[in-house]
């Protein structure tokens, strides 16, 4: 029989700054040498149960708990964060904010110099888990020469030094990962799993991603309560996590889409165990939708925006190599590529915050050269990904009217712009409230409206979906959908694979700053080539389709996706 | 991307990188005190010369300080200005003799007494500045908190002293890339723009600075904690450099250098070298 590690016992928690609990009543055990996957929608309580478990709250974050939470069979509300963070080892979500240290070995140090381990000691064991986790062949790297993949590794290190730990908390590892990057990460957790036994669990909403490895159970959080704890077999069996509008794997729901059964006993943790039998082979080459139809085409054949030979260096390095292609009016077209390929110093070129050295940029066939910023900003209009960079005032009203108070229009039409583009946005009724007060995703659409409002052909949107769940998501995208059907050609910059498939029809792929790709997504996701060059993972659609001995994958999976976003529709 | 890193650590292979933190720290104060305390022109243009030869000998270059020093020239200008302005007769009362150039007003006369007085302020700017600016860009951030904690600092303040230096250049980042975004609004930071307006405009730029830096703030203390920060009233230093044969040399010349800049200063019962 196991060790019970972890032991929630009716567990119930308040915020102090919030009026409902964010878990309620929780009972869930977790056994020694586990590994655990919770996932769940934003604000379920995911978060705020691995803030129990490593300390946070209640020290961080104050409010009330009733009920038992225990550690290694002790009740967490004796302890202190100290003595828990020696129990439970956790990997922050954020890889950039949380190192401390500037080199890669001083930050993998860290605990160590807190706990007093004399120098030379603690160089010997910063040594030794460098190279548990392969990363000491770095160790005096500054931690901005690092890739995503390799601060992942920093950061599993810098917790794994310390011996006593032996439950590892992930917090939503993946995000902020290109797709093949975020493959060798939980390839490097299983690793660690295997070679120490330690608990593992991890925090995460990509499911499809994160069963790359097996885990043996998936626990499932919506509105504080835990609605499922099975294997991932039973769950990706059952309509659960389409219930709480959590991504099911892609493979799972073209077969549910298509009608099939899917059982536990087809195994379908994983693309590669999943059995498919003759029977479902050919209710899946069945078409799903009579009036099936891929997106809509650009209407004009106008070029709104030519790029031609572009290059851009930076300290003598080339960030963006001679790069040309052309978006036409009202296209809406993906940006991908690995972490530091240049897809944001592309962006920033074409919007003038970076002077490029060569080639030529051309908004509606005029030479843009020697416009300033704000000259360009009449065309072309820069979303960043982090909407608290962007926000200048108290009220949503003012925000929205800076840009044209700055252009000297007259209050009326200030106030007429400002309520068209709120009502674009479906800000309207929520004009007169403070920013404060509005979610995460709402503020984005705030900096949009803020954008919009001065009226640009085209907008540029730097990871618009990044850190929402499904539900928020989708609302995102089909309020982009909109925009672009509007006339406003949109261009956005994406590490999630399944929104380019889903809402262009054409993606450029940069690596190492040159476009190795400008094509069509399917085309994109099916090309192993292109998939190894630009730290992409191809589509498990497409290895379904294979595995169900079709001939066009491709025409198997424009379906699936034209017949997804007509079932997410009906959520709204 | 011009002015990425203005005050921040800048990495070359140079003796006086190789100087262990602790090393440079104390040379530092030795430095600014004796610079401080001395009006004897003597010791502050030896002082001056010393300090351009450990700056060449840095082999930091002029470009990557140069924005700094001209902002801290800004306001020795001013200073210099203000001195003239509250105490013209300063130079006559402290040399005892007056040498007067010229008159402007009854006030306001200028005498080679006073020039020399703030010549010699200005002197003391010019051998503390360099040596400033060498400490800040060849003290790597993480060994300087270790430097600090060794002379008896609390290592909780030198870790928020280290801290603060580390991030600049990140700060630095997010407000380009904020001020980048709020000009294509028309808000304009240039010299275009009034400077009233200006002013506000830098509001729209701070405010999502701020927010975004207490962003920053809350995720690395929760780091710091959950990795067992301030649990003990002490701790150890992964990057402390123990010091080396060309530590303990340098320490020695420096104190001697210093017993004989104080020598030199005080023997005469004045602080001041008088020429008249």
């Amino acid at each position: 029989m196991k060790q019970p590690v972890i032991q929630f016992e009716q567990f119930t928690f308040k915020y102090h700054s919030q009026t409902e609990p964010s878990l309620i009543d929780m009972d869930l055990t977790i056994y020694e040498g586990e590994k655990v996957l919770i996932v769940g929608p934003s604000g379920s309580g995911k978060s705020t149960l691995a803030h129990c478990l490593n300390g946070l709250v209640p020290f961080s974050y104050k409010g009330n708990m009733t009920g038992n939470l225990l550690i290694k069979g002790t009740p967490t509300a004796s302890l202190d964060i100290f003595t828990l963070s020696k129990m439970v080892g956790t990997v922050l979500q954020d890889t950039d904010g949380q190192f401390i240290g500037l080199s890669v070995g001083e930050d993998i140090a860290f605990t160590l110099e807190n706990e007093l381990v004399p120098q030379k000691k603690m160089h010997d064991i910063v040594e030794k888990t460098a190279k548990l986790v392969d990363i000491h062949h770095q160790m005096n790297y500054s931690i901005h020469e690092l890739s995503g993949g390799q601060k992942q590794r920093v950061s599993l290190a810098g917790v794994m030094v310390d011996e006593e730990i032996d439950i590892l908390l992930f917090d939503e590892p993946l995000a902020n990962l290109d797709p093949a990057t975020g493959k060798y990460a939980m390839e490097l957790i299983e690793r660690v799993h295997t070679d120490t036994n330690k608990t593992i669990i991890m925090i995460e909403h990509r499911i499809e991603d994160a069963l790359h490895i097996p885990f043996d159970r998936i626990i499932v959080v919506n509105e504080g309560c835990i609605v499922a704890d099975m294997t991932p077999d039973a769950l990706l069996a059952s309509d659960i996590l389409s219930d709480v509008h959590i991504r099911e794997p892609l493979y799972t729901k073209a077969l549910k889409y298509h009608q099939c059964l899917v059982t536990e006993e087809m195994q379908p943790a994983h693309i590669d165990t999943l059995h498919i039998s003759n029977q479902t082979k050919l209710a899946l080459q069945q078409k799903m939708d009579e009036d099936f139809s891929t997106l809509t085409q650009p209407r004009a054949n106008h070029t709104v925006l030519d790029v031609k030979d572009v290059t851009f260096s930076y300290d003598k390095k080339k960030i963006i190599d001679s790069i040309s292609f052309q978006i036409k009016a009202g296209e809406m077209v993906a940006i991908i590529g690995k972490n530091g390929a240049g897809k944001s110093t592309l962006s920033k070129v074409i919007c003038g915050f970076e002077k490029y050295s060569d080639g030529t940029i051309m908004f509606h066939d005029q030479d843009i050269r020697d416009k300033t910023i704000f000259e360009r900003a009449k065309h072309v209009g820069y979303v960043l990904q982090n909407p608290n960079h962007m926000i200048s005032k108290h009220m949503i009203y003012d925000e929205v009217a800076l840009g044209l108070v700055q252009r000297g229009l007259t209050e009326e039409e200030i106030k007429e712009r400002v309520y068209e583009t709120l009502r674009i946005c479906g800000l309207y009724p929520y004009r007169n409230w403070p920013i404060s007060a509005l979610s995460f995703g709402q503020k984005k659409r705030v900096t949009i409206a803020s954008i919009l409002v001065l009226n640009p052909s085209i907008l540029i949107l730097d990871e618009p979906t990044a850190g929402q769940d499904l539900r928020h998501y989708t609302e995102m995208m089909e309020f982009l959908l909109t925009l672009n059907r509007q006339g406003i050609t949109i261009i956005f910059i994406t590490h999630d694979m399944h929104l380019m498939l889903e809402y262009t029809n054409r993606a450029l792929v940069l690596a190492d700053g040159k476009l190795i790709a400008d094509k069509a997504p399917v085309d994109i996701l099916t090309d192993d080539q292109i998939i190894a060059k630009a730290n992409l993972k191809r589509t498990s659609l497409f290895d379904l389709a294979i595995k169900s001995g079709m001939t066009h994958p491709k025409a198997f999976i424009e379906q699936f996706i034209s017949h997804d976003r007509k079932v997410r529709k009906t959520w709204q | 991307m011009a002015v990425t890193n203005m005050l921040g650590y800048i990495d070359k292979q140079s003796p006086v990188h190789k100087l262990s933190g602790v090393s440079k720290l104390i040379i530092f104060l030795l430095w600014s005190t004796i610079a401080m305390l001395t009006y004897d022109t003597r010791v502050l243009l030896i002082l001056f010369v010393l300090s351009l030869v450990v700056f060449k000998l840095s082999k930091i270059k002029w470009q990557e300080i140069s924005f700094v020093v001209w902002f801290i020239l800004f306001f020795l200008a001013l200073n210099n200005v203000a001195i003239y302005l509250f105490s013209p007769e300063e130079g006559v009362s402290i040399y005892n003799s007056s040498h007067v150039l010229f008159e402007m007003t009854n006030r306001y006369t200028v005498t080679l007494e006073q020039l020399f007085y703030q010549f010699n302020i200005t002197l003391k700017y010019f051998v503390v500045i360099p040596a400033a600016l060498l400490f800040i860009v060849t003290t790597h951030p993480s060994e300087f908190a270790a430097s600090l904690n060794k002379i008896g600092v609390h290592y909780k303040i030198g870790m928020a002293i280290s801290l603060a230096l580390r991030y600049i250049p990140d700060i630095q980042r997010d407000f380009r890339t904020i001020a980048q975004v709020q000009q294509a609004r028309g808000i304009d930071l240039s010299n275009k723009e009034k400077l009233t307006k200006r002013l506000k405009n830098v509001v729209a730029i701070i405010m999502p600075l701020i927010f975004s830096s207490l962003d920053r703030i809350e995720t690395i203390s929760n780091a710091m904690e959950l990795r067992s920060f301030g649990k003990h009233n002490k701790r150890t230093w992964y990057s402390e450099r123990p010091l080396t044969k060309l530590d303990y040399l340098t320490l020695l010349i420096s104190s001697l250098l210093f017993i004989l800049f104080m020598i030199i200063t005080f023997h005469d019962g004045t602080r001041f070298y008088n020429p008249f």
